[in-house]
């Protein structure tokens, strides 16, 4: 009774407010709330706005690695340079170095230029040959020595120009960076303007860029992802085959037969840790472990893909058993009940059940296995390899790199043009990843099963 | 017998007890299968691991063991004197090997009989050039003692392979014919054959741990190597880090300790603020098609590679901060700089703490935003007043695991940050990490006995205790929060 008379008196004392006409107070409230509300949609739109700009700066960089530079004329053979013996016979071939070749490039190169009118202004000879890439000369070797009878014919070959005038097609260099560049001239720009309305240097699909190996500082346009691509694919094989038995057998112990003890405690406690501990302890692992205590060779894919597989494992592991979680028990009851044993249940129902979720978290697991790269540069991946590792079983302990690695090694190069490398590579990469976690989604949505 | 061949032997010989097992099996009970114990199947299986588990054991046991013996022998019957003058075991033993190969390849392609090999000493010919003719190089001149060695490593090596192959195939034998001994139509073989699969399933299980112990005790045994080198004080609380292999290397951790926490906390700020917002406007504001789109690709910032983050750090992000910020500012001319890595570290971590805080948002009870809402709070003050304060535990579990992230973030500080060891407060400044120091001292030609090189594994231990507690003291968190709404 009193409450309520007090009540009364308080309410006419206030100043009369209505709740359509909003009060000082309800707007502030309510400015804050719209601002709470924009502090949200600015912090998404601020993080998929960097992702963007990241990923378009990256593809801006790297889509012009897939297109290179290359001049075509045709090159005489000659036998007096090629086979001073005269006999076409390979042994005595491989004595001629790639000097040999340098010189007849250079010498059709030139007449070529004489012969389309193409004047050299202002530049040594030297100045216009070295318009071709070094590689050509050691490509053309392996052409002729693979097919001993070419010597003697004209062949119309097309070699790769070198970084800067690739680099000048693609915008990279441009006349005043010449200037100050000790690798280009403008001259040698010029020139190369010339032959573009010749038709004698083209720009085209950059194959190479996908299956050569790595090439030496100097020459960032032979440079390619051959060795590092085809080292991920033995890596992720090798994953698949130990990491994948591993884990979902771990699983299976640990979802369906293992009892509440200490052991199973000490495992459960581990896996979750070793799903935070970082990539970089892995390898220091693989290095203490795998290659100094146990021998085996540096920067193989073999070492690469046991720190991976390990580092993968809780992974693998944790999709598995929420797979497994996720089968209902009633398809367990009734395969028990109709006389299956425990063994059988899991083997014949539920891990047939649990199927698509596992690979799901396989080929999740794997991708992000692909991109690691911290592990790899412990062991040994990062160094320069140019052979491509041989076929499986041995080629498993031969050094090989992986492509974040290339990545990472071009990256640390001097010359800029291996920046486009680097980028091109990361599309590469990207593209596999993007297909891995698109095969996954494919999968949840064709196999996924609500119980 | 090379391993593969054996092992294709022991193969073969798994297959025979399959078949063995289960005819001998079906003949007991004149092919009627219901009067067996179990499956027909199951006995073929019992007879295969019964050849292949003393088999396999069996040689990789003596794999594992054949190496240390001979060496062992070899070691003994060296002359002492060849440890003192030159060099240690290793070196000597890693000669003896070369050249026993080298025999190996001499006389697998015919430069010498196996005779030859066995006899040749070094006043009759000259052995070095022998090996260089079939293209084995050796550094120095072979001594006669290593020489001998090595003879009697390829003859004891030779034995050894003798004794491996009959006892693999002894073993598969024996495991043969006790499985089809002991194959009867009363044999519970199902019970035998699970027991087995239960032991490998446990043994899968139990790698997880291996890999735990791997971990600590590779880390552990070459930290102590190192302090047995350089002074635990100099480590710990020397602030200077300044390697050289002329032998006076300071190599303090607090640099890049100061380095590590620096770039972290930088990243923190970014992702903190970030992470949290987007996971709050995912959670409370954004309708059903919003969120279905948003969240996928916030995540997708999670599924890049680092080393794609360390390349827009190089390339893009320090350029940017050192000509707009740094330069202008007169901060500093560098690239490279903790900024740099911990504005994109902060980036990488945006979708770890947005997911994570969008579940634990999402898990706070609906009752208790009815509740504030019914007392006539808005939206933003229900959240920051009521579904904040109870997701707190959470959250803080969800930063210090974020922390950790980018406590042992690699590639983007590689790339980032620098490689200068620094005590400054100036954040455009390049300073450097313990993971890339890591990196540094660990990559290119090492040697594992200088305490430059083993430095690195006394920085990964600590990178490894410090990640490990931070995240113990997370999951903590996590689980005492969890235990107060279920």
């Amino acid at each position: 009774m009193t409450d309520a008379t007090s009540g009364g008196l308080s309410a006419a004392a206030q100043p009369k407010s209505s709740l359509l006409q909003p009060s000082r107070l309800m707007k502030k409230r309510n400015a804050a709330e719209t601002r709470f509300k924009a502090y949200g949609i600015a912090a998404i739109v601020l993080s998929l706005a960097t992702l963007g700009f990241m990923l378009v700066t990256i593809f801006s960089d790297g889509v012009s690695s897939f297109f290179q530079a290359k001049l075509s004329f045709p090159v005489e053979l000659t036998a007096r340079t090629l086979d001073p013996k005269g006999n076409r016979d390979r042994a005595d071939m491989v004595k001629i170095t790639t000097l040999g070749y340098n010189k007849v490039l250079a010498v059709a190169f030139e007449k070529e230029l004489a012969a389309r009118g193409i004047a050299i202004e202002g530049q040594s000879a030297k100045d216009v040959v070295e318009m071709i890439s070094k590689d050509a000369a050691g490509s053309l070797r392996a052409t002729v020595l693979a097919n001993p009878s070419l010597v003697g014919s004209t062949l119309d070959a097309t070699v790769l120009a070198t970084g800067r005038i690739d680099g000048y097609l693609k915008g990279r260099v441009t006349m005043q960076t010449a200037e100050r560049d000790s690798n280009v001239t403008p001259a040698q720009l010029q020139l190369a303007d010339k032959l573009r309305e010749a038709g004698m240097l083209t720009s085209s699909f950059n194959w190479g860029f996908l299956t050569m190996p790595d090439a030496s500082d100097q020459r960032p346009e032979a440079a390619g992802l051959g060795v590092a691509i085809l080292g991920s694919a033995y890596m992720m094989l090798l994953v698949l085959v130990t990491c994948v038995p591993v884990g979902v057998a771990a699983s299976i112990y640990l979802e369906e037969f293992a009892p509440k003890n200490f052991w199973t405690d000490a495992i459960e406690v581990n896996i979750s840790n070793l799903a935070a501990v970082p990539s970089i302890v892995f390898g220091i692992l693989g290095l203490a472990i795998f290659i100094n205590f146990a021998g085996m060779p540096n920067s193989s894919t073999l070492v690469g893909a046991l720190v991976l597989s390990l580092m993968t494992l809780p992974t693998i592991i944790i999709a598995t058993r929420s797979a497994i979680k996720a089968v209902p028990p009633s398809i367990r009851d009734a395969a028990l009940g109709i006389g299956a044993s425990k063994m059988q249940s899991v083997f014949h129902h539920v891990l047939p059940l649990a199927m698509p979720g596992i690979l799901t978290g396989t080929i999740l697991g794997l991708a992000s296995a692909l991109g690691e790269t911290a592990p790899l540069l412990l062991i040994g991946m990062v160094a320069f390899v140019d052979n491509y590792p041989a076929a499986p079983m041995e080629g498993f302990l031969d050094p090989a790199t992986a492509l974040p690695v290339q990545v990472y090694g071009w990256a640390q190069r001097a010359d800029p043009a291996f920046i486009e490398r680097s980028s091109g590579a990361i599309i590469v990469l990207l593209v596999f990843l993007v297909a891995m976690n698109v095969l996954a989604i494919l999968l949840r949505r064709r196999f996924e099963r609500r119980w | 017998m090379t391993v593969l061949f054996l092992l294709i032997v022991v193969a073969v010989l798994a297959g025979a007890a399959f078949v063995l097992c289960r005819q001998r099996v079906m003949a007991s009970v004149q092919g009627d299968p219901k009067l067996l114990h179990s499956l027909p199947m199951y006995y073929g299986w019992n007879g295969t691991i019964m050849v292949l588990l003393p088999a396999l054991g069996g040689l990789v046991l003596w794999l594992l063991i054949q190496p240390m013996v001979i060496e062992g022998r070899i070691a003994a019957a060296l002359p002492p004197d060849m440890m003192a003058a030159g060099g240690s075991m290793d070196l000597v033993m890693s000669d003896v090997r070369r050249v026993a190969g080298g025999l190996d390849v001499a006389v697998s392609t015919g430069a010498m009989t196996a005779q030859q090999a066995a006899t040749i000493s070094t006043e009759s010919a000259n052995i070095r050039d022998t090996l260089a003719a079939v293209g084995v190089a050796l550094g120095a001149d072979v001594s006669p003692a290593v020489l001998s060695a090595a003879q009697d490593y390829r003859v004891m090596t030779a034995w050894g392979m003798m004794g491996r192959t009959i006892l693999t195939v002894l073993l598969a034998l024996g495991g043969l014919i006790y499985a089809v001994m002991i194959t009867n139509r009363d044999f519970r073989a199902r019970n035998r054959v699970e027991a087995a699969v239960k032991g490998l399933l446990i043994a899968a299980s139990s790698i997880a741990v291996l890999t735990t112990v791997g971990i600590v005790y590779s880390m552990l045994t070459e930290t102590l190597n190192f302090f047995a080198q350089y002074p635990f004080q100099g480590f710990f609380f020397s602030l200077t880090w300044s390697p050289n292999f002329r032998g006076d290397s300071e190599l303090g951790i607090l640099p890049l300790i100061w380095g590590t926490l620096y770039i972290t906390l930088i990243s923190m700020l970014v992702s903190v603020p970030i992470g949290l917002y987007a996971a709050i406007y995912l959670a409370e504001y954004a309708s059903k098609s919003v969120r279905a789109w948003v969240k996928p690709l916030i995540e997708v910032i999670a599924g890049i590679p680092t080393v794609v983050f360390g390349l827009f750090a190089l390339v893009t992000v320090g350029p940017m901060l050192r000509d707009y910020f740094a330069e202008p500012l007169g901060w500093g001319d560098s690239g490279s700089s903790v900024m740099t890595a911990g504005l994109v570290i902060g980036i990488l971590n945006i979708p770890f703490i947005s997911s994570l805080s969008d579940d634990i948002i999402n898990s706070v009870p609906q009752s208790l935003r009815d509740g504030s809402l019914g007392l006539g709070a808005t939206r933003s003050e229900t959240i920051r007043q009521v579904v904040l304060p109870a997701a707190l535990p959470g959250i803080v579990g969800a930063c210090l695991m974020a922390a950790s992230r980018a406590i042992g973030e690699t590639m983007i500080v590689v790339m980032g940050a620098g490689a200068a060891a620094k005590l400054s407060l100036n954040p455009f400044e390049a300073m450097t990490t313990m993971t890339v120091k890591i990196v540094g001292q660990l990559t290119g030609d090492t040697d594992f006995a200088a305490p430059e090189t083993l430095v690195a594994f006394a920085l990964g231990m600590t990178l490894f205790v410090i990640t490990l507690a931070l995240n113990i003291v997370a999951l903590l968190i996590v689980r005492k929060y969890r235990e107060q709404y279920d």
